[in-house]
């Protein structure tokens, strides 16, 4: 078998432990052994051939030539025992529901901002804040059918949220591809354990779409920017799952204050859009007005109640940055709950005494914009060099309100193949939530992976890979 | 089923079967190129350029004309909208964006033949030799119509795929014979070789070579070779199969939408379907073909305006 690099004694792994291999991955560990490396590397590149060949890709932009790449795919699974994910599982679903809590509030009687709970300034002036969404009154005041929360383990191999994704999250089509590739090139693992299946998330996605309206058989889409979109894939194969047709911007209109679609029998009326575009380029007439991809009108019908969006218009505000720091604050306001997970301690500059311990700490530290995504524009303090650091002491200091601050985290390792064997990577876990009439998750999500030695990124617009994570059924733990 | 998607689904199908009618004709192209000049050959190597009326932009691009430029040209040349690369090229992207209607197979089928025409490009024409490219692509066009025929619904996104097929079809076929007649008339002579041959080249062009002779037996006459390739209902690439496919396929599409198109498509079939090779002959073998073409070309435009013009 393929020699295993150890992990540093400082970090959490998840297969393997100073007194040896967790009892959860004790069997596929023995059937690692057995495996000569040669079949593994066949394998790894009979999964490349298929991945390329489905055409699962991502788009990466501003390439000319070959702009759709493959994701990394790792073989070896990121394994979870099912006691660990129920807790997990209920801390997601605890999260959820008070962030959804937050956006019927801020959008309604704001009761949180006259507590004094979150500085009122935060969210009424953030870039996020739809004012076109105040008193609006969705069914069922579910804002975020939809949502993707970030986890890591720190080294002492806690759980903590660190970020919650409630626009378009992505990923799930990986999730689901892995799992189908996984079966494929090794159906005797799944014959041996108790994986819990993810395969029925398109159902529950459809079911939750459907159930956010009141028509009696409501007409679902999803809404893709088009084929050049880094995500294209993803909208293509869950309309492809659910049996809803995949709709652009221009396939759509607007009459009578109903949207409708253009069809080959004429048209016919939306009831829910699957959007996977941002707010700002839903509808020329409210938004961007330069923007093709959207639909004239779309606002205003949604605002009179005749569509729904999934997720809801104005969600951002409160997946950002600097609104984070207050979930757990959120928890406790709307549901009188101690928070299950634990979110990362931040450090908020806009606070004067945060940001004099962040200009002091920066080497210690790591800066994100408030606003970014995919892993731009941030600074990873230990990782940095004089000139950055500088850089970024300017850039806290003229605009403090714009950056959050963490301490560097030690993501959780697993092992990986990489080209000199199997050794460590960073790794992070995306499960994704659904809001219907209930809370429902599949056992399991998207685990990225940061392949290059050391790094933290994985974020697959920077070279991340991904694994399959599997919830293992009466796992010993 | 949305306007755009079967707009795609049928660009998808005539731009595949674009590239199969080329790969056919240039298969049949290279074959005569490779006899004696008294047997025709220089005129069959313009026959695909003819037929696609890509003459001049070839002679902008090319010193001369033989068998190694045209199949340049027509196998991997970019900026030449009508190559198989190109066609191939388009008909993935439109697959791509519609890629949740068709099957995984079928999805699967078109991608991988892309994927594998890029590298086969960058390898060159040389590395395997022309023959063996030819036949890999006609291989790869049966295997996405089986894989579409044998996994797909055969719902509204099959008939608009259908749609593209016949119609690019028979616009080929019709060009074919037109074109075909042309050379034949002009050479008007009575050397049995060179009829011979080029009446064998246009039969193999459009994959009828076997049926020919499985119907007719005796030597090859225009008047037969006419009544197959127009009137047969059996030879799938004859204008009647093919307009009768066409009028099919159009009344299994849901709705009133293709009211002006399927009338046109009607009043067509009913001509091929009562047609009788001496009319044809009587008059006038070229008018008549400029007829069809004509005809086929207001059914496409109808099927525009009908379907993709119309919500």
């Amino acid at each position: 078998m393929t020699a295993i690099e150890q992990p540093a004694p400082h970090l959490y792994d998840e297969m393997l432990s100073s007194e040896g291999v967790h009892p959860h991955y004790q069997a596929y560990f023995q059937w690692l052994e057995n495996t000569p490396d040669a079949s593994l590397e066949q394998k790894r590149r009979e999964a490349d051939t298929l991945f390329r060949r489905f055409g699962i890709t991502f788009n990466v932009y501003g390439e000319e030539e070959g702009t759709e790449r493959l994701i990394p795919f790792d073989l070896i699974p990121r394994i979870i025992p099912a006691s660990e994910w129920n807790q997990l599982e209920l801390g997601v679903r605890q999260r959820v529901t008070a962030l959804n809590r937050f956006l019927h509030d801020i959008y309604h009687d704001q009761e949180i901002l006259r507590a004094g709970i979150i500085p009122t300034e935060q969210v009424l002036t953030n870039q996020q804040f739809q004012t076109a969404m105040l008193g609006v009154d969705l069914p069922g005041h579910n804002y975020i059918p939809i949502t993707g929360v970030d986890l890591i383990r720190d080294n002492s191999g806690e759980y903590f949220v660190l970020e919650d994704n409630l626009r378009t999250p992505s990923g799930v089509s990986y999730m689901l591809e892995n799992r189908k590739m996984m079966m494929r090139l090794f159906p005797e693992l799944f014959l041996t354990q108790n994986v819990a299946p993810v395969e029925h998330y398109p159902n529950l996605l459809l079911e939750t779409l459907q159930s956010a309206s009141d028509a009696d058989s409501p007409c679902v889409v999803v809404l893709t920017p088009g084929r050049y979109n880094s995500a294209f894939f993803e909208h293509a194969f869950l309309a492809q799952q659910m049996g809803v047709p995949l709709v652009e911007g221009a396939d759509l209109f607007v009459r009578y204050g109903c949207v409708y679609m253009r069809t080959t029998t004429g048209p016919r009326q939306v009831h829910v859009i699957y959007r996977r575009i941002d707010d700002a380029f839903l509808d020329p007439l409210a938004f961007n007005q330069n923007s093709m991809l959207g639909v004239p009108g779309l606002l205003s019908a949604y605002r009179d109640g005749n569509v729904i969006l999934a997720n809801a218009l104005g969600t951002g505000v409160a997946d950002d940055k600097s609104i984070y720091p207050y979930v757990p604050d959120m928890i406790r306001f709307y549901l009188d709950e101690e928070p299950i997970l634990n979110n990362v301690p931040t450090w908020v500059c806009r606070r004067q005494e945060d940001l004099t311990y962040v200009l002091d700490h920066l080497e210690e530290l790591v800066v994100k914009e408030v606003h970014g995504a995919g892993g731009y524009g941030m600074l990873i303090g230990p990782k940095a060099g004089r000139e950055e650091l500088d850089k970024f002491r300017q850039l806290l200091r003229s605009n403090p309100a714009n950056y959050i601050a963490q301490p560097t985290l030690c993501l959780s390792t697993c092992p990986t193949m990489v080209n000199e064997g199997i050794a460590p990577r960073h790794i992070d876990l995306r499960p994704f939530v659904l809001s219907g009439n209930e809370i429902k998750l599949v056992p399991g999500g998207l685990t990225r992976v940061a392949l290059r030695e050391g790094s933290l990124v994985v974020n697959s617009s920077q070279g991340g890979g991904t694994k399959d994570t599997w919830v293992l059924e009466d796992a010993p733990c | 089923m949305l306007s755009r998607t079967a707009n795609s689904i049928y660009w998808m199908a005539r731009s595949l079967e674009r590239a199969e009618n080329l790969t056919r004709l240039l298969d049949v192209s290279h074959n005569m190129s490779l006899m004696p000049n008294s047997k025709g050959g220089q005129q069959e190597l313009l026959a695909p350029l003819t037929i696609t009326g890509r003459l001049d932009q070839f002679r902008e691009c090319y010193p001369q004309l033989n068998a190694e430029t045209l199949l340049e040209f027509f196998l991997f040349d970019e900026s030449n909208e009508g190559s198989i690369f190109s066609c191939i090229q388009s008909a993935r992207d439109n697959a791509h964006s519609v890629r949740d209607k068709l099957s995984s197979e079928a999805w699967e089928s078109i991608n991988a033949t892309w994927l594998e025409l890029r590298h086969r490009r960058q390898r060159g024409i040389s590395h395997e030799g022309a023959k063996s490219l030819i036949d890999w692509i006609k291989q790869r066009s049966h295997e996405f119509r089986g894989a579409a025929y044998g996994t797909m619904l055969h719902n509204n996104v099959f008939h608009f795929m259908r749609l593209g097929t016949f119609i690019e079809r028979a616009d080929n076929t019709a060009r074919i014979l037109r074109v075909k007649l042309e050379v034949m008339e002009s050479q008007h002579n009575s050397n049995h070789a060179i009829d011979f041959y080029q009446w064998n080249a246009l039969l193999q062009s459009l994959g009828a070579y076997e049926a020919y002779h499985v119907k007719y037996t005796g030597g090859l006459s225009t008047r037969n070779v006419t009544e197959l390739l127009i009137l047969s209902a059996e030879l799938p690439r004859s204008l009647r199969y093919c307009i009768g496919s066409l009028m099919s396929q159009l009344t299994a599409i849901e709705g009133d939408q293709g009211l002006a198109a399927k009338r046109l498509c009607a009043e067509l079939q009913a001509r091929l379907e009562y047609g009788e090779v001496d009319f044809i002959t009587h008059f006038g073998l070229h008018d008549y073909l400029n007829d069809l073409l004509r005809r086929i070309h207001t059914i496409g435009e109808e099927i525009h305006r009908s379907y993709w013009e119309g919500a």
